[in-house]
């Protein structure tokens, strides 16, 4: 029994965070792995720390998807430090009440659900820093 | 210096439900109008490119011309997102341009009339009873609807967003509103799928889709074909005065992918493309936004047009929303923007939209659009965005004939 990260650029512990692998030339951060770097064909890349807080640059609320996935959810890119980050927005009601462009969030974990063999995986999102 | 190419035929079928007809049928349909509308037939062309996405792996060319006429000629079968028509079209411009024939022709289909949603991933996944990592991000279990949205809706909503956050000036009732003038258009339209006039109430209170999408802020599902011939400007000067008199000059095409940005790899780019298809467009025609009579833009969803208007310099930077506010793109405004009714209500046959929405340029500039002519157009122009992404633009003259 084991916590297991939803993706592999999930960093689990004490201090959850996202790692991307940054491009050692330029700087490009990508969250997949790449064999030349789409920015500027550099080939050797490192891993970066993504900060944990950030602004909400983009949002959506979807009320409408795919059999299975739970509606409604806040869908979003939050601009972590420089680095955008693609993550729902939750622990807020997803309405535009409470969601709004610029808003400041932090990274946040939650339990997804238990395999047979009880590893749990832990998913992520951002939430309203309350001001 | 590279010979002028013109359109010379040009066809759409109505884009609707054609539950009695195929993919082929529909393909050819387009085609041959296009071909009577041009005055030639299959006998005259030296190349065919032929756009599907649906069903990209089918050889859709080779079974046109089963259908239409097997000539021999090169086939190039194309896929490229939403751009697919304009990549069909930009592909018979090459060859013609390239002096490998003086006449080619272009087809660009689709059958999606209740596709549903796009993008979402089809069908629900239960979470794996192991949580293995898998694919590119080492996903133990679904992501979509838990790291973001794959849908079509929501991504597109998040584009149109991301503008007002950078800009401001955006909300839900801005966004609805180009809906409405865009549904306002249609009514005059008699092949757009949707011709029904829609209040800001009627649209704003809609199904919610994603935020600040509703389902009439949504480009429609549904059947439809377009097809094109174009001709060298040495090979018309051949032609009857009347071919040459309707012939439409092709001033620019130009297609582009995504530079890298910072951001492109967690929310589709859809600007920086777009913004260096025009400005190479505008370069190569020699003309300037201003000079556009009507524009014909890929809206998909009401908030991607209003970003379109920014990145084909429409509005100065930064100026959309205002832009749209001052009345400008209605198509009694100083520059009209999809009178057509748009995809929200013409329709997204996905791969007959980059063709459609050349043929509805070149309507008005032979003056033949009858109760929607923009009157005395003269220049025009048309964009499409698939992602991935690719983008179409094409700026259209009236024949100086």
């Amino acid at each position: 029994m084991a916590a297991v990260p939803i993706v592999d650029y999930l960093v689990l512990g004490d201090e959850p965070h996202l790692v991307a692998k940054q491009c050692t030339s330029c700087g490009a951060r990508f969250f997949d792995r790449r064999n030349a770097c789409a920015s500027c064909s550099g080939t050797s890349f490192e891993d970066a720390v993504i900060a944990t807080s950030g602004e909400l640059k983009a949002f959506t609320i979807v009320a409408f998807a795919a059999p299975g996935v739970p509606v409604p959810f806040v869908a979003g890119v939050v601009d972590c430090d420089g680095t955008s980050v693609r993550g729902n927005v939750i622990n807020t009601e997803p309405d535009a009440d409470h969601v709004s462009l610029g808003m400041k969030v932090r990274l946040a974990t939650y339990a997804v659900g238990t395999d047979d063999d009880g590893n749990e995986a832990i998913g992520f999102g951002f939430e309203p820093i309350e001001n | 210096m590279a010979d002028d190419i013109f359109i010379l035929g040009i066809n759409m079928t109505k884009f609707g439900k054609h539950p009695d007809k195929d993919t082929i049928d529909l393909a050819a349909e387009a085609a041959m109008a296009a071909l009577a509308d041009g005055g030639v037939t299959m006998q005259d062309m030296g190349v065919l490119a032929a756009g599907n996405l649906m069903e990209a792996a089918a050889g859709i060319g080779q079974q046109l011309q089963k259908q239409i006429g097997q000539t021999g000629i090169p086939v190039y079968n194309v896929a490229n997102a939403c751009a697919t028509g304009a990549t069909a079209l930009r592909t018979a411009i090459m060859a013609v341009k390239s002096g490998e024939c003086e006449m080619g022709l272009a087809v660009g289909v689709e059958k999606l009339s209740g596709a549903g949603l796009l993008g979402g991933g089809g069908s629900a996944k239960s979470d794996k009873k192991v949580f293995e990592p898998k694919g590119r991000y080492g996903a133990v279990t679904s992501t979509d609807g838990r790291i973001g949205t794959n849908t079509m809706p929501g991504v597109f909503a998040q584009i149109g967003m991301e503008y007002g956050h950078k800009y401001g000036g955006t909300s839900f009732e801005l966004f609805a509103k180009i809906s409405e003038k865009n549904h306002a258009h249609s009514t005059l339209n008699p092949l757009a799928a949707y011709t029904k006039k829609m209040t800001l109430e009627e649209i704003m209170g809609d199904m919610m889709i994603a935020y600040p999408n509703t389902r009439p802020m949504c480009s429609a599902n549904c059947d439809g074909a377009a097809a094109a011939v174009v001709v060298s400007g040495a090979k018309l000067k051949t032609l009857s005065l009347e071919q040459q008199r309707r012939a439409v000059k092709v001033s620019a095409s130009v297609l582009t992918s995504d530079p890298w940005q910072e951001s492109c790899q967690v929310l589709p780019d859809v600007n920086t493309l777009t913004k260096m298809a025009a400005k190479q467009a505008y370069e190569q025609a020699g003309v300037s936004p201003e000079d556009l009579d009507l524009v014909e833009l890929h809206d998909c969803f009401a908030t991607a047009e209003l970003v379109h208007y920014d990145n084909l310099g429409l509005c100065e930077e930064g100026g959309a929303a205002d832009f749209f506010n001052s009345g400008a793109t209605w198509r009694d405004g100083k520059t009209p923007v999809n009178v057509s009714g748009g995809l929200e209500s013409k329709g997204h046959p996905i791969a007959a939209t980059g063709i459609a929405n050349i043929w509805e340029v070149c309507h008005h500039l032979r003056g033949e659009a009858g109760d929607r002519q923009i009157e005395g157009a003269k220049v025009g122009l048309a964009h499409v965005i698939g992602l991935g992404s690719a983008c179409g633009v094409h700026i259209l003259e009236k024949s100086a004939a």
